[in-house]
């Protein structure tokens, strides 16, 4: 079956965030996914838009999905701040007939609501069946038990991030790692936030908040962390410190790449701050 | 320390916020979930009673505004569907328009920095935004720790991508208005 997404990359997918962009453009091509970036994208603005900008909150990222328009497919976000902002100013768009009109006006395109924003954790736990997935499967995650962390805005305010899983007790990501043969931990910590922007200018604050959720990891049981956000993967992985037995932070296209055996995605693991190879090699998933 | 009343003003932030600050009832839920409310000199529940109260001043000058991360766990678990982070945006806004002095000078410039780069190339590029964050808020030292390794994995990219239509950015950014586009002097 071909299936067919517009792409929104966001900035962090070129720089702190490549192993997230590579994995999912490696896991799309071996699923059959076409991705098809927006031409010209810009930045969504991120905190810094809300903070100070006023409109560019909604402004900067409608830019998007009017480029996205005649692509006319749902759009593929691998960042909870970008899937945020974008669906936050689509609600916009559709609802706000004097900001549309504004929009459309200074980019020069229509507003159709044919370029729905998606968080790409959304789509590869909600489009593909199972028994599709299993298909794929080369080699299953056994030994590996991570705990699934979504962080904080794939699923909140469920106004805009919609409800495509539990806003407090999310389940689907999960779901998907027991597919891929893993076993995931137990915890109540997914949706807590690992503070994000801060880590630029407060970075005691994030190291704070991320030692917590690695201890609750730890405490869980599990041997990894599963993030779908290039800011909490970042965050996790580099804001452990000293601790003495730092834990690996993976992306989910990193876990599905493993999984469907593909060698550029596996390439990438030496680029983690927290060495995740160690612990797949002793756990035979890597050579 | 109590500062002067203005009762104007839970009626002009619950404007700019839309959010219906006028039925907090005090259950302090958004409180226990705020994952930054540890370091706020007003944690988020006393915000909204403050902007109650009028406390115009207190606030827009506060340190808590600022420490707000926009992580939405307080307006999806409050009872009255009052989000204490768009609250914090409009205040914000506020006491930057309004040229008090900022409760968190470092974090406002890291935002200045952040939405220049923006305008100047479309997307934003880590290196030169430090740079002028560094610059603008004299924190030349923190971080660099974090920032050498990511550079020694290669992650960040030298050079900026610069959109081919930055046109249409600087006209987003005049029709935002001029406080999100230019930036006021003097905020120390
Ligand atoms: S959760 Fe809502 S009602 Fe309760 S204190 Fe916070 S803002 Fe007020
Ligand atoms: S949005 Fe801001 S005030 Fe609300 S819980 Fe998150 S950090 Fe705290």
């Amino acid at each position: 079956m071909s299936r067919s997404y517009a792409f929104y990359p966001g900035c962090t997918l070129h720089s702190t965030g490549l192993e997230y962009g590579v994995s999912t453009r490696a896991v799309c091509r071996a699923l059959g996914v076409e991705l098809v970036e927006i031409e010209d994208w810009n930045c969504c603005g991120a905190s810094s838009a809300h903070s100070l900008g006023g409109e560019l909150a909604d402004a900067l990222p409608a830019r998007n999905i009017l480029l996205a328009q005649p692509l006319g497919r749902d759009i593929a976000i691998p960042c909870a701040a970008c899937y945020g902002r974008l669906s936050s100013a689509d609600r916009r768009l559709r609802e706000d007939e004097a900001f549309r009109q504004q929009m459309e006006q200074v980019i020069g395109r229509e507003y159709a609501g044919q370029a729905r924003p998606r968080a790409l954790l959304d789509i590869l736990t909600s489009d593909f069946p199972p028994e599709e997935l299993r298909a794929h499967l080369r080699k299953p995650l056994t030994g590996l038990r991570p705990v699934s962390y979504y962080g904080c805005l794939l699923l909140r305010p469920p106004q805009i991030a919609g409800a495509w899983d539990d806003t407090e007790h999310p389940v689907k990501l999960d779901r998907l790692l027991e597919l891929l043969g893993a076993e995931p931990s137990r915890w109540t910590y997914a949706t807590d936030c690992c503070g994000a922007s801060m880590t630029l200018n407060r970075g005691d604050i994030v190291a704070r908040l991320v030692g917590r959720l690695v201890s609750a990891a730890e405490d869980a049981g599990a041997n990894c962390i599963v993030t779908a956000c290039p800011l909490c993967q970042a965050n996790l992985d580099g804001r452990q410190g000293r601790r003495p037995q730092p834990m690996p932070v993976f992306y989910v296209t990193e876990l599905l790449g493993l999984a469907l055996g593909l060698d550029e995605v596996t390439g990438l693991f030496g680029r983690h701050i927290v060495d995740p190879r160690p612990l797949l090699r002793r756990l035979g998933l890597l050579s | 320390m109590s500062s002067p009343i203005d009762w104007r003003f839970m009626d002009i932030v619950a404007e700019r916020s839309g959010q219906p600050i006028a039925t907090c009832y005090q259950c302090r839920k958004c409180t226990a979930g705020c994952p930054t409310a540890f370091v706020m000199d007003y944690d988020p529940a006393q915000i909204v009673h403050m902007v109650q109260m009028g406390e115009r001043r207190a606030l827009l000058s506060s340190q808590a505004i600022w420490m707000c991360v926009g992580c939405e766990t307080c307006g999806t678990r409050c009872p009255n569907g009052i989000c204490v982070g768009r609250i914090n945006d409009a205040l914000r806004q506020m006491a930057a328009e309004e040229g008090v002095r900022v409760g968190a000078p470092a974090i406002y410039q890291f935002h200045r920095a952040f939405l220049n780069n923006l305008r100047r190339f479309g997307r934003v590029h880590e290196i030169t935004m430090i740079v002028e964050y560094k610059l603008r808020s004299l924190d030349l030292l923190s971080n660099l720790d974090l920032g050498a390794r990511l550079l020694l994995a290669r992650k960040l990219p030298p050079l900026p991508q610069v959109i081919r239509r930055r046109q249409e950015i600087a006209r987003l950014f005049e029709a935002a208005g001029a406080h999100a586009a230019e930036t006021p002097e003097g905020r120390e």
